[in-house]
């Protein structure tokens, strides 16, 4: 029992991390991991909404007919995302101006929709919850990991404090759009070296 | 048919309960959210505006409601007596509304400056309503006594060139304020009286 909860939470971390792994849920990896900050805000926000409707989508599983159930999925996700909407405006203010339209659009994460499908519809509710904080957490910290990897390279610091001296010459290439799919792709190609050995 | 019942019970109660939910949690932000929307869109605007008083203009504030829309007024004092207000009108802009923050001195009934504060103008061009210290400063000094246009409407404002739209959008919010403040002039007095006892 313990075992398989384990299980189910070591997966989202390494053999089904979410971006690298599932290659799911890009939209935001892509756009807000300019800083560290960022991603780990977009990250956090995500674990909250996926926690929550993995374990009440589980609770409901035998209640919500097989005909509606993504309707009801929405339903439950928006309903999270929206209270996330609400708590990041009320406590942190700067970040939700900084991650602006994609805290909504956590809505339509296919992570988030895929795990409530694919898993949490199927399993037991402590099963779920462990699904979705192995998944959140794998979600952050990739998020974390590029934003580390786009924010030393193209602005020169960490979480805002500078790395290099000050005659660094910031590679503003990795902050801007185009340098998001290079380097989420490096990542993956990293990731795909590693997985073989 | 009993399915169909069933998907139109659970699918109303779910939305029923997210309703509620959302509602709750909305009605116990509320008042933290408007206060950080305050600290972070509207103060520096209204620090810059009114910049030499003695009092904090975001703590001395009351509201007033005309034709169903609530505007917050903030008041400044010098030497312990109400010198000015500063409140928030909308205008109609290039890419939406745009907030101005307008400040009055109410002994001389002239604007002492104006700072645009939320807008969604194109970066560079609409956005230098904003950004560029000398349109906003045209504003300054301005009586109250007719509204504001641009000089090719036959006012007095020079349009910023390229951004046209926004700067006729600028004077249209600083045509609503001086409407407003025409018309709720004697009820800002009172407020006012009823802020200092």
């Amino acid at each position: 029992m313990a075992q398989s909860i384990a299980k189910e939470f070591t997966k989202g971390l390494w053999a089904e991390l979410p971006p690298f792994r599932l290659v799911l849920g890009l939209c935001p990896v892509l756009a807000v991991t300019q800083s560290v900050e960022n991603g780990i805000g977009m990250g956090l926000a995500t674990t909250f909404v996926l926690i929550c409707s993995n374990f009440l989508v589980s609770l409901l599983r035998n209640i919500i007919p097989a005909k509606v159930r993504i309707a009801c999925y929405i339903v439950i996700i928006a309903t999270f995302v929206t209270i996330v909407e609400l708590l990041m405006q009320a406590f942190v203010y700067e970040l939700f101006l900084k991650l602006g339209i994609f805290i909504p659009l956590i809505v339509v994460n296919c992570i988030v929709l895929g795990r409530a499908e694919a898993f949490a519809g199927k399993n037991a509710p402590h099963m779920a919850i462990a699904d979705g904080l192995g998944m959140g957490i794998g979600f952050t910290l990739s998020l974390g990991a590029l934003g580390a990897v786009r924010e030393s390279l193209g602005a020169g610091t960490i979480l805002g404090t500078p790395l290099f001296g000050p005659d660094f010459q910031p590679f503003t290439f990795m902050v801007q759009a185009p340098g998001a799919f290079v380097c989420l792709g490096l990542m993956l190609c990293l990731m795909n070296l590693i997985g073989k050995k | 048919m009993r399915e169909m019942i069933s998907m139109v019970v659970v699918l109303t109660v779910l939305s029923a309960f997210s309703g509620g939910l959302l509602a709750t949690v909305r009605s116990n932000t509320q008042d933290r959210i408007e206060n950080q929307v305050l600290k972070f869109e509207k103060a520096p605007a209204i620090k810059a505006i009114l910049s030499d008083v003695s009092n904090d203009p975001l703590q001395d504030r009351f509201k007033l409601t005309t034709d169903g829309i609530e505007n917050t007024f903030f008041v400044g004092k010098q030497d312990g007596k109400a010198a000015s207000v500063a409140f928030e009108t909308k205008g109609k802009g290039f890419e939406g509304a745009i907030g101005l923050m307008v400040g009055i001195d109410l002994e001389t009934d002239t604007v002492i400056g104006v700072r645009v504060t939320t807008h969604s103008e194109t970066p560079g061009v609409g956005s230098r309503a904003k950004d560029d210290p000398s349109f906003a400063s045209q504003f300054e000094g301005q009586s109250l006594e007719n509204g504001f246009s641009v000089k090719s409407d036959g006012g007095a404002i020079d349009a910023m060139s390229g951004a046209t739209i926004t700067s006729k959008g600028v004077c249209l919010a600083a045509t609503k304020a001086q409407e407003l403040y025409t018309k709720l002039k004697p009820e800002i007095n009172n407020q006012i009286t009823n802020l200092a006892n």
